[in-house]
């Protein structure tokens, strides 16, 4: 089943469905992997509003060293992994350290993000500031693809790329979900002191999840760079793209694998619905998703806090119980 | 040398100016936090819908600026009172994060709102207020005025929480929410009016904001999160220490901003607020 339904995404550049329709599953694919490696952390109670200054660290670091200093975007993906875990300890230390939770850790981490994109923004004769930056082409004279510059022109090679990456991404997913630091980590997110007492060591099990979290983020974050080819300080960093990341998890489930890919195909499948069922219209109304998204994320929080995926299983799991127990 | 200190002396008494704007931004904010433990991430998009609010009636429907601006904080205050019925009460029993994020939902549906409603363009009121000059620094008078008005703002809510019985009933909602009902306080009666107290802080802040800023619907982004972190550098729900964290913050900027670029003052002032939740996690005036 598992593997069926894996083959048959595998196929998707077959389908004759278009750069288009391609684009989109590309998209949904690193958006889901994004929104996994936010849950990671997230499920857990560590609620990071901040995950936008690792996304944009890993875009920044990687475009950055390759048009100022050529460094192949392998050694710079290295450099904003590196770059983002050093953040990660700096911010995430002393917060555990020192007990910052819920709304605190919240907003700790939302003041870590609106600082990278200022930075970014303040070093705009390196980065070009809000207008944005653009990777260096490196594929002149008809080259479909250059691997030591990360660039390919074709498709259907990003398709596969960023299949693998959102693969790796809900296999740590699961091995995280099951290891023993889930089972620590859920403690402490009920009864901080009481975990500590049982001799579970909290800095280091959050510190542990943290780490795996931004790491993933900013891959995320290299990837996203060398497949637009255009980076710009709001969509990779600060505050509104962190919301996105957090809600997209929420709408579609924390608590099971798929879920935050779930939420990122349902967030993209909105938007760009919306501006096929609305056509002209949709020029008009230019934030009619936003506004409609917006409303959903209210009444999802009030009415399916456990977003579409997790109530989708929980229902499918009392319904077949339910059968069960009427067969007996 | 000389004429360096007199330009770091302006940044410093601009700085002031911008601080009172600030301790008026944060201070509805803290209010509702203090008495409903709720941060409302959207707080800073109800400010720019109340700058809409005046824009429209201002501008579009030509009323004069006062009655304009009336109008736009009591319906900024109304939106703050059906902020609490629709959304805050359903999520009141849930977990503390969920009612963070349901104001996060909030804050994407009003700024796709403005959006509808007044499109992407920078709009503004079209009042220009010439600067002040004293010696050779300069002021821009609205920013004056904001100071002005913010000081009042901030001294009638204070009057107002310290003497008047249901300004009593809320601090003390604030202090032990358990014991009140007891007591014969409604805590659902409470709650309303406080956010509606809040929603008013935040229309009156929007008045001072649409003096000096142009209008767009991402507004809210750029002094939203400025307007959290004073609240928790301040101590989450303690209005003294709101104020004090606005005026700090200020200097930050105003100085930080003047000494090297804009962001910079804005990213020293984040930097600072990260060092201090690490030294003093309850905030700078918060109570164990």
């Amino acid at each position: 089943m598992k593997f069926l339904a894996l083959a048959l995404l595998a196929g998707t550049p077959f389908y004759g469905l278009g750069n288009y329709l391609l684009h989109l599953v590309i998209m949904c694919l690193l958006w889901g992997y994004v929104y996994t490696s936010w849950s990671i952390m997230g499920r857990l109670g560590l609620v990071s509003f901040g995950h936008g200054a690792f996304l944009g660290i890993g875009a920044y670091s990687v475009v950055m060293l390759w048009n100022h200093f050529g460094v192949s975007p392998w050694i710079g993906a290295l450099a904003g992994v590196v770059a983002s875990a050093l953040v990660a300890v700096i911010i995430g230390l002393p917060c555990f350290r020192f007990k910052i939770v819920g709304h605190y850790f919240a907003l700790v981490t939302l003041a870590l993000s609106e600082v990278t994109r200022l930075v970014i923004v303040a070093l705009r004769d390196q980065t070009g500031g809000s207008l944005g930056a653009t990777p260096n082409t490196a594929l002149a004279q008809g080259n479909p693809w250059s691997l030591g510059a990360l660039q390919f022109s074709d498709k259907i090679v990003w398709f596969y790329a960023i299949l693998v990456v959102w693969l790796a991404g809900l296999w740590v997913w699961t091995k995280v979900d099951r290891g023993m630091t889930r089972l620590a980590l859920e403690a402490i997110s009920q009864e901080e002191e009481a975990a500590a007492s049982i001799g579970i060591n909290v800095t280091r099990s959050k510190l542990f999840v943290t780490l795996i979290s931004a790491v993933m983020t900013s891959i995320g974050g290299v990837l996203y760079a060398q497949y637009q080819l255009y980076i710009n300080p709001e969509t990779v960093s600060g505050i509104g793209i962190s919301l996105q990341m957090v809600f997209g998890v929420i709408v579609g489930g924390m608590f099971v694998v798929l879920g935050p890919t779930v939420g990122a195909v349902f967030t993209l499948l909105l938007s760009e619905g919306l501006r096929l069922a609305l056509g002209d219209a949709f020029k008009q109304f230019p934030a009619l998703d936003l506004a409609i998204y917006g409303l959903m994320l209210v009444l999802f929080i009030i009415y399916l806090p456990k977003g579409i995926l997790g109530t989708a299983t929980d229902a499918w799991r009392k319904h077949s119980s339910a059968r069960a127990a009427a067969r007996r | 040398m000389e004429v360096f200190d007199i330009f770091l002396l302006e940044a410093v008494l601009n700085g002031i100016l911008l601080g009172g704007l600030l301790a008026l931004l944060s201070l509805g904010l803290n209010l509702i936090f203090g008495v409903i433990d709720v941060v409302w991430i959207c707080y800073a998009e109800m400010i720019m819908i109340g700058m809409y609010a005046v824009y429209a009636l201002h501008v579009q429907q030509h009323w004069p600026l006062l009655a304009a601006m009336a109008a736009g904080i009591a319906f900024v205050a109304l939106l703050g009172a059906l902020m609490h019925q629709f959304v805050i009460r359903p999520v009141l029993s849930a977990e503390p994060i969920n009612q963070l994020l349901v104001t996060g939902g909030v804050l994407f549906f009003l700024q796709a709102a403005a959006t509808l409603a007044f499109g992407i363009e920078f709009k503004n009121l079209g009042v220009r207020l010439p600067p002040v000059s004293i010696g050779e620094m300069s002021f821009s008078l609205p920013r004056i005025i904001a100071f002005m008005v913010a000081v009042a703002g901030v001294a009638v809510t204070w009057l107002f929480l310290t003497r008047s019985y249901l300004g009593t009933a809320i601090r003390a909602i604030s202090q032990d929410r358990a014991i009140m009902p007891l007591m014969g306080v409604n805590p659902d009666r409470i709650f309303v009016v406080t956010s509606a107290l809040g929603g008013a802080l935040a229309g009156l802040s929007a008045c001072l904001l649409v003096l000096q800023y142009d209008i767009h619907p991402a507004i809210g982004l750029s002094f939203g999160p400025i307007t959290f972190l004073i609240c928790v550098l301040g101590g989450l729900g303690n209005m003294l220490g709101g104020l004090a964290a606005a005026f700090i913050f200020a200097q930050f900027i105003s100085v930080g901003g003047f000494i090297f670029a804009i962001e910079w003052g804005y990213v020293i002032a984040f930097v600072f607020f990260i060092a201090v939740m690490f030294w003093r996690p309850q905030g700078l005036l918060g109570g164990k």
